[in-house]
């Protein structure tokens, strides 16, 4: 399995990765091999193996249903570049 | 050419959790901007998701509702998308193994004809916050009070034919999330979203068209003018010999239209994958058992025991289990006063009347169910006529009383004694010479009809006091002898 030059693209768009034009071919040829190593896994029949979800042998623990929060706003909004009126402020999404 | 649509419906259900789905915020409405907004919410480094069981429960009651497959290991995906308001970089979710499984509800057509809709699965998932698009210095504004709220997301398929369908499944879908209590079901505060699938294709075709998405449409009249807008739109393009792209599209009420949205789809590359941070849920008998035990009998169950054990018309029993409020106030009002068919006719018909004006909930009754069983229990007994029981009505409406408090005080006690009545009858007769000519030339079977216009005159001689039925035999053996 061999991903072209858009592929690449596509995929740090996806992510919201800068990536310079240099980085392209080598990032190609990266993850085509690192493609190539999963494709020789698939050589395997797993059709019954139960598909892992988790490494970890044990079931997901559940909590009560509690409010154990406190309003922390101010604290939290110190963190962010900008805030104004207990809002977050973010550049303009366009809808 | 014929066209039918087909359409499939994904209904966003807030569920009634005190807390988040994965955190110990409050998830209550209307807060003052990111003050129920943890770190986790925030999606600070370092936090982990740990799982709400009442969530857990809620998926379980409603999977038990609609007779569905119980997913009984199911497991949370990462579903990867950019937006602010989606502060991790991904919602979230339930893919491959979601907790409820294929399941199915019933519709109740125009026709009286039931159909039945398939539900694919319901799946748990988060809430994203809320962007504010008003002018900040030319920012957004960015609330994650709703962020990491529980959603029951539940999938149909594609089984509905009209945008009336449509309306009828979330309606029924509306109906079961609120009776069992998993939804607080208030549509204003976004608890109970609708996105819709529609395609159309000629009547007959059983390849399907190519489908829109339909977004944004938060009431049930919306759903219905939505889909019918989208219908034909579809088919006017596909006439005109054009080809119907596959999008998502808002519904704007105010324009009653829908079109498409501006942002460029990156064709659902989600990217979904098992997370991490959460372990596979299993549900084992004993929580199935403890999830389900409490469940309140359901409204299809209610429905066909009201027709069975109180003898009610469908239509009659399906209005009265429109909610499970509803129902509860029918049954205690025929507890009361032991007449299934009036208390049926009165809280549809006075009662329902009195509320739409009023605009209250039947659980903000000013009228309680106890307090309409006396009423009608007065009724039934002969103390009041139907015709009184409504001035009766009213006056409890106003708070001036219970049944038998207003009756005494208005001096609105039926007239019984038949030497009274018998005064009224012969001063009828007295005053009317040329109706009883009339009623006494005319064919017997003619004479039941005329006897009406007797009963009406007594009846308003005694100010509506007069009890009919005796008035009426009177009349018959004076005006016969």
């Amino acid at each position: 399995m061999s991903l072209s030059s858009d592929d690449i693209h596509k995929i740090a768009h996806l992510a919201r990765l800068a990536v310079d034009e240099a980085e392209i071919a080598p990032l190609q040829r990266d993850l085509s091999n690192i493609l190539g190593l999963v494709e020789q896994m698939q050589a395997v029949d797993t059709s019954q193996v139960e598909p892992m979800a988790h490494p970890l042998e044990m079931p997901q623990r559940l909590r009560p249903d509690e409010v154990t929060e406190t309003n922390q706003r101010e604290r939290y909004l110190r963190n962010a570049p900008a805030a104004e009126n207990g809002l977050f402020l973010v550049p303009k999404v366009i809808e | 050419m014929q066209w039918e649509a087909v359409i499939g419906l994904e209904i966003h259900t807030q569920l009634a959790t005190k807390s988040k789905i994965f955190s110990g915020s409050s998830t209550a409405f209307g807060a003052e901007p990111n003050t129920q907004a943890s770190l986790l919410d925030l999606g600070m480094p370092g936090t982990l998701p740990v799982l709400n069981r009442r969530a857990v429960e809620f998926a379980v009651r409603f999977a038990k509702a609609i007779d569905a497959q119980l997913g009984r290991r199911s497991v949370f995906a990462r579903k990867n998308y950019f937006y602010p308001d989606l502060p991790k970089g991904y919602q979230i979710s339930q893919f491959e193994l979601p907790i409820v499984g294929p399941g199915r509800v019933e519709i109740l057509l125009d026709g009286g004809e039931v159909k039945t809709i398939g539900v694919t699965r319901a799946h748990l998932e988060e809430d994203a916050g809320k962007s504010l698009h008003e002018d900040f210095h030319g920012m957004t504004g960015i609330d994650l009070n709703r962020a990491g709220t529980p959603l029951l997301e539940i999938v149909s398929e594609p089984d509905m034919r009209s945008a009336k369908e449509a309306v009828a499944y979330a309606r029924k879908i509306y109906q079961i999330v609120t009776w069992l209590g998993i939804c607080d079901g208030n549509m204003q505060e976004g608890s109970f979203r609708c996105d819709a699938n529609v395609s159309v294709r000629p009547s007959g075709e059983q390849k399907l068209g190519t489908r829109t998405e339909l977004k944004n449409i938060n009431s049930f009249r919306f759903v219905e003018r939505a889909i019918n807008y989208e219908m034909e739109r579809q088919i006017e393009v596909i006439e005109d010999g054009g080809r119907i792209v596959q999008e998502t599209r808002l519904y704007d009420a105010d324009r009653d239209e829908t079109r498409p949205m501006r942002s460029k789809e990156e064709a659902n590359d989600y990217r979904y994958f098992p997370d991490p941070d959460l372990l596979p849920v299993v549900l084992d008998d004993d929580f199935v058992e403890d999830a389900t035990r409490d469940m309140p009998e359901l409204p299809d169950e209610r429905r066909a025991r009201l027709t069975s054990e109180h003898g009610l018309s469908a239509y009659d029993a399906s209005m009265l289990t429109a909610s499970r409020a509803q129902a509860d106030y029918y049954e205690e009002t025929v507890s009361v006063c032991g007449d299934a068919k009036l208390a049926a006719n009165w809280i549809m018909g006075e009662l329902a009347a009195a509320l739409n004006k009023a605009a209250l909930e039947i659980e903000q009754s000013p009228v309680s169910a106890a307090g309409l069983g006396q009423l009608l229990a007065r009724i039934l007994d002969s103390t009041i006529s139907g015709k009184i029981a409504k001035q009766v009505f009213e006056a409890m409406w106003a708070g001036e009383g219970g049944a038998d408090e207003v009756i005494e005080a208005k001096g609105l006690k039926q007239v019984t004694d038949t030497s009274a009545l018998a005064d009224w009858v012969d001063e009828v007769i007295a005053a009317n010479p040329e109706q009883v000519a009339n009623y006494q030339a005319a064919e017997p079977d003619k004479r039941k009809k005329m006897v009406g216009f007797f009963v009406g005159q007594v009846m308003k001689k005694s100010q509506g006091k007069a009890n009919p039925q005796q008035v009426n035999e009177l009349l018959r053996q004076k005006l016969e002898e």
